[in-house]
């Protein structure tokens, strides 16, 4: 029997706002640990939570960019659970007036075409604390700096049908949402993780099957590794004349397998009631209205204005809208040299091919963003060759040098001067007689040989069109 | 809704606390006469009603994005039953 996937995905993202939710502890990631605490966000007896009015715009202007519909009046809710790593004992949530609902995003579809996967909601909450886990102790130890930071929830439908819809998805909801400000995405830092909902059924049929849920997944590759896993475990249950059960599991991705962790038999009970301590919300036309005016232009209407405006090729369209930080190194490029084309030709090739190498991700690049055009201007200038170019830009991204200044230091500029060309030219006809004879005879190869010992003896220092031109006028003479 | 020591005991596991025979007896009672209550609100007529969530009409209350000054790491722990390295130290639990 063939099998069709269905997966519904929830991800979270933590905004980019400077503090918490509810209180003015700093959200910046990496502190020692519980230097970024205070009563409300340790859950202490008797404190207020007041709310952080750019959550609200945030989540305001992600569903815009996400096409949903916003909630004119917002509530907030509690969602008890009792775990170490919420002192609260509860997580402020929103679950019957989400912010935004009805929204969707374009994504490239598993059949090659495109399709809307529709999201059913976008909701502000708290984050939770961070738990590590000490063998020698068989203790747990609490960190509650990321306690309280606000999040947003964007809950897609089960309108995914393969791992590839799906990491589509999330790369293109991570530009958006890096493009409207919203949240930094970084990925290796959990500011946007996923939760898998995955169920199978008999291609055609009609119903959903039993889903599972595997939570905080944090990249790309074990999302797709997950998804690939638990299909086959499901699919292999079934044929084998076996029942899914709903539950959570546990994405192991060093194993690549994953484990139960509770089943439905103990499924939690959240007891949600709205929040007494938060009043609601109000969010009027004007606000919205605003809002929509300051978002900037957004990937897509970007991809397809550098394909029309700009004639750039699909593909590479693609990867320059991609990452907010590949698009703003390409627009501030082609700023400084004025040539898109040479612009996107060194991001695709030398950008990503030192991204690669290094194992850099995007935003972790430093070197001046206007480096890269005004070493394009020296290229086409004809101050360096490609080859100098080339090697000039691995210390741009290494060190962040200045390229005029380094190419300066280095003495690494062309030769300017047709007279020092012309007479390093004639020495090398001088020395290279046999060669000379065979030219004149008719040999075509032996210019090829000439020019070589010629760029050899200018330590390939002069442009080699000049070269070229300069030999040929000295071996007609 | 059905009050009996079944639920009792649900609620204990929830609320993670243990309680004596006596008291699951004057729980049960007291649950029974405050959920039987809301059956009372439940038999009226609400239609057109809107649900009302909070008891003030207060809206908007919101605080700029402002860093305040956190506490002091010492005087947080300082409640910590046990505390290792900064933080606090808790029973083992799974992820």
């Amino acid at each position: 029997m063939r099998y069709e996937t269905v997966i519904g995905l929830e991800v979270h993202t933590e905004l980019a706002t400077k503090s918490k939710i509810f209180c003015g502890c700093a959200t910046k990631f990496g502190g020692a640990p519980n230097t970024q605490v205070c009563p409300v966000c340790s859950g202490m007896p008797g404190t207020l939570p007041v709310l952080n009015r750019a959550v609200v715009d945030c989540a305001i202007r992600a569903g815009l960019a996400l096409n949903c519909e916003i909630t004119r009046n917002n509530k907030f809710d509690r969602k008890n659970y009792f775990y170490p790593d919420l002192p609260k004992a509860y997580q402020v949530s929103q679950l019957y007036a989400p912010i935004c609902t009805d929204g969707w995003l374009e994504v490239a579809a598993e059949d090659g075409g495109t399709k809307r996967v529709s999201i059913r909601e976008i909701h502000m909450e708290e984050d939770a604390g961070k738990l590590v886990h000490d063998d020698w102790e068989d203790a747990s130890l609490a960190d509650y700096n990321r306690c309280g930071t606000a999040l947003l929830e964007i809950v897609t439908q089960p309108d995914f049908r393969a791992a590839s819809e799906v990491v589509d998805y999330i790369e293109k909801l991570k530009a958006i949402l890096e493009y409207t400000g919203v949240s930094d995405c970084k990925m290796q830092e959990g500011s946007l993780r996923a939760d898998i909902n995955l169920s199978v059924r008999p291609v055609g049929a009609k119903e959903l099957g039993t889903r599972t849920e595997m939570k905080n997944i944090n990249s790309l590759r074990a999302i797709a590794r997950a998804i690939e896993a638990e299909t086959a475990r499901q699919i292999e249950l079934i044929e084998d004349g076996g029942r899914v059960v709903q539950e959570t599991r546990r994405w192991d991705d060093s194993a690549g397998e994953s484990c139960s962790m509770r089943a439905k038999e103990d499924a939690q009970d959240y007891r949600y009631f709205p929040e007494p301590d938060l009043p609601p919300i109000e969010i009027t036309d004007a606000q919205i209205a605003e809002i929509r005016a300051s978002l900037p232009e957004l990937p897509q209407a970007k991809r397809r204005r550098y394909m029309e405006e700009l004639g750039l090729p699909e593909y590479d369209t693609g990867i320059l809208t991609g990452s907010v930080y590949l698009m703003r190194l390409f627009e501030e490029t082609c700023a400084a040299c004025g040539d898109p084309k040479e612009a996107a030709n060194w991001i695709m090739g030398e950008v990503l091919g030192q991204l690669k190498l290094t194992q850099t991700l995007p935003e972790n690049m430093i070197f001046a963003p206007a480096s890269l055009g005004k070493l394009i201007l020296l290229l086409r200038g004809n101050v360096i060759n490609r080859g100098t170019a080339k090697k000039v830009f691995q210390k741009v991204f290494a060190e962040n040098v200045d390229p005029e200044q380094y190419v300066k230091e280095h003495n690494l500029a062309l030769m300017t001067d047709g007279g020092a060309i012309r007479s390093a030219l004639e020495g090398v006809l001088a020395a290279n007689e046999k060669s000379v004879n065979e030219y004149r005879g008719g040999k075509a190869q032996a210019f090829q040989y000439l020019i070589g010992q010629g760029m050899r003896a200018l330590r390939g220092q002069a442009p080699a069109q000049e070269v070229t031109r300069l030999l040929k006028e000295l071996l007609d003479d | 809704m059905t009050i009996d020591r079944d639920l009792v005991l649900y609620l204990e596991s929830l609320g993670r606390i243990r309680l004596t025979e006596e008291e699951r007896a004057a729980c049960e009672t007291d649950l029974r006469s405050i959920i039987g209550y809301f059956d009372q609100l439940g038999a009226l007529d609400t239609e057109g009603v809107e649900p009302l969530s909070h008891a003030f009409p207060v809206t908007n209350v919101m605080r700029e994005d402002v860093i305040l000054r956190s506490m002091d790491p010492g005087d947080i722990l300082a409640n910590a039953p046990r505390e290792k390295d900064g933080y606090f130290m808790v029973h083992r639990v799974m992820e």
